[in-house]
């Protein structure tokens, strides 16, 4: 088995991995590269580049300006019928891809289990493909007669000139229901990023809004930035209604699109992936005046801290004592779990390479295992989300970043939260704090290696200097890394396991930890015969 | 804008519900996975390279490398040859690659790239040591299917790199998108008839890799080039399926040509055809032709293989006769699986694929005698047409890729996944399909499931079945 990397007076200096990895490179790429490389130093907060484009021919965890808008933001709204514009692939390989859950009420619309596709052909690319767009949504209508339809386009769609906006202006005043579409082809963007952006701006011009429903709860809250993956909604939605605390909205995981048309009727935003959605956030509280803050409910005792903040900002004390006694309660729970995994996980050391937040929230799950990250990076964050949203200023606008719309946002005189403004001036003087996100680079360790957009030959390099018990990413990299004979942890899918968000969540992931640190499978890879010596001159030859 | 009065949709619904097909460039990355040393790259937007080894990496459960040449908002206006430049010299320097395999995408097709002039145009610029081999291939995906893209990347392999020569004493076999254990079945029954073939696509390591001492960047495995320029030397060419023409100029209505059938005009290589051999049928006819080829009897080990499947559905006949199928996936594998079933007593009540050559009708009555007049042949056809007809027909079993699970599930009635995609399932890259062994995997496991599912809805516990 190899040796590990004895890590008791911290991490080591990875100057040396990281002058290797960038002599592989060709100048121009190396100067490129080096900037995405960044040796950890909370105490001095270095700068980390972000959000620019992939090498091409270098292989990237990123996806498309399209996975953002449709995967990921809008993939988990179930009555809404998402239409993809263009040909059949786009449609295809989002079709329930994620493994969004979902918990549609007897007789409700759930139309997440369809991948709908104009199917562009030949003939749609050169005479246009509006008609086709038009009487597929008439289709949609006739057979489904759902609250809303999203139009996405792919590729070819800008390039051919259909107008995916004024055909949903016009099938809108021709049906009576609710269509928009979004810009979001595959090529708009550096990455998703992009196209998570173009659907926080579609939500938030055509859904967010559209009835101002009388409050139903006496603490009214919005969940933004969480998918439901592997059911982790489920989980928190228990969480909150024991509390007491009504949940309007989920962004979007389980959610409905009525629920998103009134979620600006609530007290507070609760972000959970910053990089996914703190635009509606920023653009609600700029109109409604809703304060957000960040939570994550990633991690026990995350999950025990983000709830306390959110009894904090109601400041009742009937909730205060609720919120304490599922706290304890559940800690218990997840403590008796802890002290039986824990000794098998302690010293172990993880990476992690994934997503806009993942990457940060579960170093907290590992860090309650005893165990180590000592290398992580995002695949499509921006600089706030490794540095903290205070060098958002000091960001530079590329043309990437300008090609995607910042909505004007003005106050809505009728239904602007003056009170909550209010609550907010209040709270910030007692130290309490909103519209904030340290990122992830102040919570790691010094030397931890940050890494944007980690490539295959990077990978390579990390795993052979760290030699990680585990190492975190998606489908496309399990393979490559399980090749060197490292588990790989799917955090996009779950491995197809979970909920890991809240205390239960903590719990799975801590038994599925004991078993993926624990197993002796990656023993048989190395098989006994190749380590014993050679017999060679063992024949002794008597003369 | 009102419809334009001339396009006139062939099938009932204008959108496309749960697809039962791929695009272009997915096949043609799966089949650029079966050339030696061969990196593919797409050039189009990053998204299609990330959504395609997606969606290959959870069949095949393997490392799949494929570049991008990562299309931004100005490479759509400007045009394509600097990021394709930059990616070919990325991809060289990693990867020191014998050959790149460049496919396009409806993105890069609808600005009108011509890939094979921007590689000149590269290669007199760039000033590389070795520039490994440079061919590209056209597929867009708003033409057919990843079926599509898989025939034609074939096709172009072999018009770039087959040499006129002598005739040699080797075979072409062309496979098809079949599995990796059915291409390693392919080769050993080639092997036991003492023929020489070069098998092209070979995925059947590359995309089933064992463990590794070290890593390999590029798989091992796959069709060497150098035997891919002697093709045009062979005596014969074995092309496996029925639906592998490829249509010529880009244009819907044209010419359409086979690769064998390319080797034959151009090459004087001889074309044998035979549908995928599932069935004894089938397979007759395949090991027909290779004792043809070959002039060797039929090995012993094939006879006994051929005996065991016969007695094989005489044991099982009982549990599969009479019962009621929906099959689908790509024209070739349905009409494969669908001759199979004809002979031993399923009744094909669909046939369902996403593509829509206008043959898969006409090849079905032809290879399946019994059952002929009853299978509902569907072309064109999504899963939500084929979810509502088999709610109609009330079939006993599904048989196809795990796209179609929701219908087995919504139906109460067993699955048995064959084809691609399986990611709900371990091991689908070692299905094998092919042969009386292939055969005998597929009776066996659609019989057992049929059975396991009387059992499991039977109120007695029954042992025995």
């Amino acid at each position: 088995m190899v040796k590990k990397k004895d890590i008791t007076n911290g991490l080591p200096d990875p100057s040396e991995l990281m002058e290797e990895i960038i002599a592989k490179y060709p100048p121009k790429i190396a100067k490129k590269r080096k900037k995405a490389l960044v040796a950890n130093n909370p105490d001095e907060g270095p700068e980390i580049q972000a959000n620019v484009r992939t090498i091409p021919g270098i292989i990237t965890q990123r996806g498309c300006t399209y996975a953002g808008c449709k995967g990921v933001v809008l993939g988990p709204t179930r009555d809404i019928i998402n239409l993809v514009h263009g040909p059949i692939g786009c449609s295809f390989y989002a079709w329930l891809t994620r493994r969004n859950q979902t918990k549609p009420a007897e007789g409700e619309d759930n139309f997440m289990t369809y991948a709908f596709s104009t199917d562009m052909q030949d003939e749609n690319i050169v005479f246009g493909g509006e008609a086709k767009l038009k009487d597929a949504i008439r289709e949609a209508y006739a057979i489904f007669q759902p609250k809303a339809i999203g139009i996405f386009s792919t590729c070819p769609v800008g390039l051919i000139g259909d107008d995916v906006h004024s055909v949903a202006r016009d099938m809108k005043a021709e049906l009576g229901i609710n269509i928009f579409g979004f810009s979001c082809e595959g090529y708009r963007g550096v990455s998703q990023s992009a196209g998570h952006h173009i659907a926080n701006n579609g939500v938030f011009t055509h859904v967010v809004g559209n009835n101002d429903r009388p409050r139903e709860g006496k603490f009214q809250v919005n969940l933004l930035g969480e998918y439901n993956i592997g059911g982790d909604a489920f989980e928190l939605e228990r969480l909150f209604e024991e509390a007491g605390i009504t949940l309007l909205s989920t962004f979007s995981g389980n959610s409905t699109i009525k629920s998103m048309e009134y979620s600006h009727t609530a007290d507070l935003n609760m972000v959970m992936c910053h990089r996914s959605i703190n635009y509606i956030a920023e653009m609600m509280e700029e109109k409604y005046g809703i304060p957000w803050i960040k939570v994550n409910f990633i991690g026990a005792e995350s999950t025990a801290k983000s709830l306390k903040k959110c009894a904090e900002y109601f400041d009742d004390d009937e909730l205060t004592a609720k919120v304490d006694a599922i706290i304890a309660r559940e800690t218990t729970k997840v403590e008796a779990i802890k002290a039986k995994v824990k000794p098998k996980t302690e010293g172990k050391l993880a990476m992690m390479f994934v997503g806009g937040s993942r990457a940060h929230h579960y170093q907290d799950l590992f860090r309650e295992l005893g165990v180590t990250t000592v290398s992580a990076g995002y695949e499509f964050a921006h600089r706030d989300d490794y540095e903290g949203r205070h060098v958002i200023p000091n960001i530079k606008i590329d043309a990437d970043t300008r090609n995607i719309e910042d909505l004007t946002v003005t106050k809505d005189e009728e239904l602007y939260r003056g009170d909550l403004a209010e609550k907010k001036k209040a709270l910030l003087e007692k130290g309490y704090r909103f519209s904030d996100y340290d990122g992830m680079m102040p919570e790691m360790n010094k030397n931890a290696l940050v890494v944007d957009d980690v490539n295959h030959w990077e990978t390579e390099k990390l795993i052979e200097f760290y030699k990680p018990d585990v190492f975190c990413a998606g489908i496309k990299e399990k393979y490559v890394v399980q090749k060197y004979g490292v588990p790989l942890k799917q955090l996009h899918s779950y491995d197809y396991g979970g909920p890991y968000a809240g205390f239960e969540g903590a719990i799975n992931f801590y038994v599925e930890m004991e078993r993926m640190l624990g197993t002796d499978i990656w023993k048989l890879v190395d098989a006994p015969w190749k380590h014993e010596p050679e017999i060679v001159g063992s024949f002794a030859i008597n003369e | 804008m009102e419809p334009i009065p001339m396009i006139k949709d062939k099938r009932s619904f204008v959108s496309t519900r749960n697809a039962c097909k791929l695009c272009s460039p997915l096949g043609a990355s799966v089949a650029l996975k079966g050339i030696e040393g061969c990196v593919p790259v797409i050039h189009g937007s990053q998204g299609c390279a990330t959504y395609i080894r997606r969606y290959m990496i959870s069949h095949y459960k393997e490392p799949v490398d494929i570049a991008s040449s990562n299309f931004s908002e100005e490479t759509t206006i400007f045009g394509g040859v600097q990021n394709l430049k930059i990616a070919l010299k990325n991809v060289i320097n990693q990867y020191r690659p014998q050959a790149i395999g460049i496919a396009t995408t409806c993105l890069s097709e609808t600005i009108g790239e011509d890939v094979n002039l921007l590689l000149h145009q590269i290669k007199s610029e760039l000033h590389e040591a070795s520039w490994p081999a440079l061919f590209s291939v056209s597929t867009p995906s708003y033409q057919g299917t990843h079926m599509d893209g898989f025939h034609a990347t074939v096709f172009e392999v072999l018009k770039h790199f087959t040499l006129k020569m002598d005739k040699l004493d080797k075979i072409n076999l062309f496979p098809g998108f079949v599995s990796p254990a059915d291409i390693r079945h392919l080769k050993e029954i080639c092997s036991d008839f003492g023929l020489d073939a070069t098998v092209l696509p070979d995925y059947s390591t590359a995309l089933d890799n064992p463990v590794w001492n070290h890593y390999h960047r590029i798989p091992q495995g796959g069709t060497p080039l150098n035997e891919v320029k002697t093709c045009g030397g062979a005596y014969a060419s074995l092309e496996l399926g029925a639906f592998c023409e490829v249509r010529q100029g880009g244009k819907s209505d044209g010419e359409t040509v086979s690769p064998a059938m390319w080797l034959e005009k151009e090459h004087d290589v001889q074309r044998f055809a035979s549908i995928l051999p599932i069935g004894v049928n089938s397979c007759d006819a395949f090991f027909d032709k290779l004792q043809k080829l070959s002039g060797k009897a039929l090995p012993e080990k094939y006879e006994d293989e051929r005996g065991r499947l016969l007695d094989a559905y005489a044991d099982g006949h009982k549990y599969v006769f009479g019962k009621k199928a929906v099959v689908y996936g790509e024209e070739d594998f349905v009409l494969g699986l669908c001759s199979f079933l004809d002979e031993i007593g399923i009744q094909v009540v669909v046939a369902a694929s996403g593509a829509n050559t206008g043959k898969l009708q006409q090849k079905i009555k032809e290879h399946c005698p019994v059952h002929a007049d009853t299978i509902k042949v569907m072309s064109d056809a999504d899963f939500e047409v084929i979810n509502e007809i088999s709610h109609d027909l009330k079939p006993d079993i599904i048989i196809g890729n795990s796209k179609g699970y929701y219908i087995a599930r919504n139906l109460d009635i067993p699955m048995v996944r064959v084809g691609f995609p399986i990611h709900d399932r371990l091991g689908g890259q070692r299905i094998l399909h092919l042969g009386y062994r292939g055969t005998q995997n597929l009776f066996d496991t659609i019989a057992n499931a049929l059975i396991d599912y009387k059992q499991s809805h039977s109120p007695i516990g029954y042992k025995y079945m």
